[in-house]
């Protein structure tokens, strides 16, 4: 599993962190880093939570 | 089709109809499709677009930073792929909720083995203003369009009176002031946003009008809008609006404003007329139970759905008219209806909304109630930059985040899980 962020779309609502902290971190500088570009497939559930609640729809899931 | 059989969910081969084509709808017809169902699935809305994203009506689109084709949410070859057939300009003027049987305005009728509605919400306008077009509404793609040629027609110096200090107001009048409009923002509450955030973070959020230059009169309504060759009994003598502008905005106090724009943001009212012989329960929205239903096979979503919420010993007929509740629950109507109402699982959201207004990103999670206490955990209003807690009967109900998109999401998982007052004001903030 790829995680790729449009960032061109990415507004730093920051749900995507609050679903998969693993994977997403909004930081002060309110930018959003992506710290697993290859999660674990443990983390899929909380991944596929974090991109269906973005409000931009800039994450997807790339098997 | 028997009750029995409805109670096992839509036939994966059937008809799906969803009636409202904006968010909501949109996301509860690819829902269908993604999650299983096989069969002919119509999307069926009013405007002549295609489904796009409001949000950035207020913001991107009026200030011109965005072409307007951008906020489409799905374009023909999109909705191609899901095999969803839109049909776009129709609006649906009756349900027969048991037959499951759609009349559209021309005459035509739709049967579905499965029907969501979400016609959404329509914004409340001034009394006494219709045929004013220079008074206006921001909900649409075209009313956002309107709006940005009337200003531009203006040119620098418009004078724009925004009527209602809510999220939307607000954003308006922040993007107005950044097009070199000058800005009026009329609220009748005692702070902006009051109903929403309660006064304590209204006072807060009122210093960003100022500094923008924008004015904002508080405690003050509209009693009526004089078109420039209105009458002339009690106008000033000065600073008459030009033919073609909004005209004299009279104010409670007794004041007249000019306005060569006038934007009205008071609210909106679920667009359930066309229900109204359905036989469905209707109550300020469409009245639905826990999990979506309507009715039978018949679910609904969005700004004019109020469901059945249970949460933390709450026991609530609620209607939210948030984005991220709306896409939520188009998700979960579509999900309701392939699952059958006997086995539907409850729609229970952290609901979520933001505004971006001067510059500043405001973020709310979970539902803040004006009686609320509030608590500051990070930040202070002063420095501009902040996260609060609302609390009620020994529970958080919400967190409210400016500029502090990070920390404010240290929270959900505690509204999630219902945590208390003390558990949620004590957490360690890195």
């Amino acid at each position: 599993m790829r995680v790729i962020v449009d960032f061109d779309l990415c507004e730093s609502n920051a749900l995507c962190m609050a679903n998969a902290p693993e994977v997403f971190e909004v930081r002060d500088d309110d930018f959003l880093y992506v710290l697993q570009e290859e999660p674990p497939d443990s983390l899929r559930p909380k991944v596929e939570a974090a991109a269906r609640a973005c409000p931009k729809a800039a994450i997807t899931i790339v098997d | 089709m028997s009750a029995d059989s409805t109670d096992e969910g839509l036939p994966t081969d059937g008809t799906a109809v969803v009636v409202g084509a904006s968010l909501a709808g949109l996301r509860a017809a690819e829902t269908l499709r993604a999650e299983g169902f096989e069969g002919r699935l119509l999307l069926v809305g009013d405007e002549l677009h295609l489904p796009y994203d409001r949000p950035p009506l207020s913001k991107q689109v009026l200030a011109g930073t965005w072409p307007p084709e951008r906020v489409v949410l799905a374009d023909r070859s999109k909705l191609d792929a899901m095999r969803i057939e839109a049909m776009c300009g129709q609006g649906a003027i009756a349900l027969d909720p048991v037959g499951r049987r759609i009349t559209l305005e021309d005459g035509s009728v739709l049967e579905a083995d499965g029907v969501v509605i979400a016609t959404g919400a329509s914004p409340r306008r001034l009394p006494g203003t219709e045929g004013n077009e220079a008074v206006g509404v921001l909900r649409t793609l075209d009313d956002a369009a309107a709006l940005r040629a009337r200003v531009l027609a203006h040119g620098p110096g418009c004078r724009v009176v925004v009527v209602g200090a809510g999220f939307i107001g607000s954003e308006v009048a922040s993007t107005c002031a950044g097009l070199d409009c000058k800005v009026t923002v009329l609220e009748a509450m005692p702070t902006p946003l009051a109903p929403a955030v309660g006064e304590q973070i209204g006072a807060a959020l009122a210093t960003l009008h100022a500094s923008a230059g924008v004015e904002l009169r508080t405690r003050v309504g509209v009693t009526a809008v004089h078109p420039p060759d209105g009458p002339a009994d009690g106008q000033p003598a000065e600073g008459a609006p030009a033919p073609g502008a909004a005209g004299w905005v009279v104010l409670t106090s007794g004041e007249w404003l000019a306005a060569d724009v006038v934007v009205v943001g008071i609210g909106v009212r679920p667009n359930t007329a066309w229900l109204e012989d359905s036989g469905l329960e209707l109550a300020d929205g469409v009245v639905c139970d826990g999990s979506l239903f309507a009715a039978d096979a018949v679910t609904a979503a969005g700004d004019l759905a109020r469901w059945r919420w249970r949460r933390d010993g709450l026991d609530e007929s609620v209607r939210i008219e948030h984005w991220q509740v709306a896409a939520e629950m188009g998700v979960a109507a579509a999900r309701s209806l392939l699952a059958g109402r006997r086995r539907a699982p409850a729609f229970d959201p952290v609901p979520y909304f933001w505004s971006d207004q001067y510059g500043v990103r405001i973020q709310v999670l979970g539902r803040p109630d004006p009686a609320d206490e509030v608590a500051f955990v990070d930040g202070s209003a002063e420095e501009g930059r902040y996260v609060a807690l609302y609390g009620r009967q020994g529970r958080l109900r919400a967190a409210l985040a400016v500029g502090r998109p990070r920390k404010l999401m240290a929270f959900r998982p505690l509204l999630a899980a219902g945590a208390s007052w003390q558990e949620a004001t004590s957490l360690p903030l890195d």
